[in-house]
């Protein structure tokens, strides 16, 4: 399955809450981080993430496995970013300088990248894809683009299903991929025909929604109420906010 | 009368004449099965009820109204539901109760009263506890149900089924048949199943050179045999004259 909501499952204080708040918290959480240069705020934002995590109870191994998927990225920028950038050589390797100012610069990324992903885990990845679009269309977000998400998110398993009934439709008939014209053309048709598929696809699924009275407009059956556990976690977060925000832009440290 | 069709000619881009002068009536209360050859448009004539096709000549009347344009269309669609032959056409909301409300919800109707429709309609559908399951992890027979409830949630006066047994296994299949028979609606069935006909059907129409046949009496029945079965093919000589399966050769 392309999707697997692994996280979604759970009674945690987390998995209660406003998904509102969730979104809201984590947007502007990630906007502080990106934007942050100093380890100490670095460091408290990476805590407060694993503090969530924590407070979501989510499997460790399956949040580790999500973490090493952006990891195995990182890992390239420290292969070349502390070469590449120009101040006190820390060490050296051969005849190259590793910097201080790029060592530096790749932590830093790799603290952002992970606490923003940790983040996500705990508050975004904790909701249903469907209560995501919900969440997103009664915050500002348009309308249309909240329909398109969902739409997308339908649908891309159906597509799959397609793409895997072609690729057994050719592998039954012996087909395997080599360096060759009949290789490449034979993909080409399977890109093509899912395209065809998922057009067509589109313009049945319309119909449909046609005869249900579809007027181009989207009702949404969901409104969440704010709970006491909401309030005091609004709180606590606009709290980690002004903490993360002290730190970076203040001169106490 | 509620449905009445005259002349209508009907071919797809570069395609021969699917439809030719067709003519069609059917009447409240009528349960009529429609057979035809593959390709034969079935399917197609379903869509030019519905208004999603536009039949390039004849005249379509519903409930007694000529019905051309798309505004024309919109009044008929909450009047007849149409059952798509694929029911992943159909669910296209993240949750089953959304799917169901869809329909309520573009009537008009206030989002509580819309959950209380949907609700309601999958109870009757022996479907109680599936509001929050996910649609597209539905099986084949749930979603064909689930899809029937989104067409039923909309109150329509006809039904228009595409193959609703295709698929289906022998339970699902019997607990279609009993919604079907336990309708008050009228309904017009696409199948290929004989049994699946004779027992939701009081008359089959036989779609076939692009004309609709209505042979009124109906034609598909049980029959017990005096002699011993036979592994050929057999035709019966007395009757109301040709039997489908004749016309379909």
């Amino acid at each position: 399955m392309m999707i697997e909501e692994s996280f979604v499952n759970g009674n945690s204080l987390i998995h209660r809450l406003n998904p509102v708040l969730k979104i809201g918290f984590a947007i502007i959480y990630s906007f502080v981080v990106a934007v942050s240069s100093k380890f100490p705020s670095l460091f408290a934002a990476l805590f407060i993430a694993l503090f969530l995590v924590i407070l979501a109870r989510l499997n460790p191994r399956k949040a580790a496995v999500r973490l090493a998927a952006v990891n195995g990225i990182i890992i390239l920028f420290w292969f070349f970013l502390p070469f590449t950038f120009q101040g006190e050589a820390l060490f050296h390797i051969g005849p190259f300088a590793v910097t201080r100012p790029g060592v530096i610069f790749a932590a830093g990324i790799t603290l952002k990248a992970n606490a923003i992903l940790i983040a996500f885990i705990a508050l975004v990845a904790t909701m249903r894809v469907t209560t995501l679009g919900h969440a997103l269309n009664s915050m500002l977000i348009p309308e249309k683009l909240v329909q398109f998400f969902l739409l997308t998110y339908r649908y891309l398993f159906v597509i799959q299903t397609e793409y895997q009934k072609l690729t057994r439709a050719v592998k039954v008939r012996g087909f395997r991929p080599g360096t060759n014209l009949h290789t490449y053309r034979t993909y080409a048709y399977l890109a093509g025909m899912l395209f065809v598929r998922a057009s067509v696809r589109g313009e049945r699924v319309y119909q449909a929604m046609l005869c249900r009275g579809f007027k181009g407009k989207f009702y949404s059956l969901h409104e969440y109420s704010i709970s006491k556990a909401d309030i005091t976690c609004a709180v606590f977060m606009t709290a980690a906010i002004a903490i993360l925000v002290v730190l970076e832009w203040t001169k106490i440290i | 009368m509620i449905i009445n069709l005259t002349d209508i000619s009907f071919s797809y881009p570069e395609g021969a004449p699917l439809l030719n002068n067709l003519s069609m009536q059917f009447y409240k209360g009528d349960r009529v099965g429609l057979i035809g050859p593959n390709g034969g448009g079935k399917t197609t004539l379903f869509h030019i009820i519905m208004g999603l096709l536009k039949p390039y000549s004849g005249k379509v009347e519903i409930f007694g109204k000529p019905v051309r344009e798309e505004k024309d269309f919109r009044s008929v669609r909450q009047r007849i539901g149409l059952l798509f032959q694929d029911s992943d056409d159909q669910l296209f909301s993240p949750t089953v109760l959304e799917d169901v409300a869809f329909g309520p919800l573009n009537l008009g109707k206030p989002v509580d009263e819309a959950k209380v429709i949907a609700r309601k309609t999958l109870d009757s559908l022996g479907l109680s506890g599936f509001e929050d399951r996910i649609t597209y992890k539905l099986s084949g027979g749930e979603k064909r149900m689930v899809s029937l409830a989104t067409v039923l949630a909309m109150e329509p006066e006809i039904l228009l089924l595409d193959e609703p047994s295709a698929g289906l296994d022998e339970n699902t299949r019997a607990s279609l048949i009993k919604v079907l028979t336990g309708l008050d609606l009228s309904y017009i069935l696409i199948s290929h199943e004989m049994e699946f006909l004779d027992s939701t059907t009081t008359s089959v129409y036989i779609l076939k050179d692009g004309k609709v046949f209505m042979n009124g009496d109906r034609q598909i029945h049980r029959h017990y045999h005096i002699h011993p079965h036979s592994a050929l093919p057999h035709r019966h000589e007395s009757g109301l004259g040709k039997k489908y399966t004749d016309f379909l050769a």
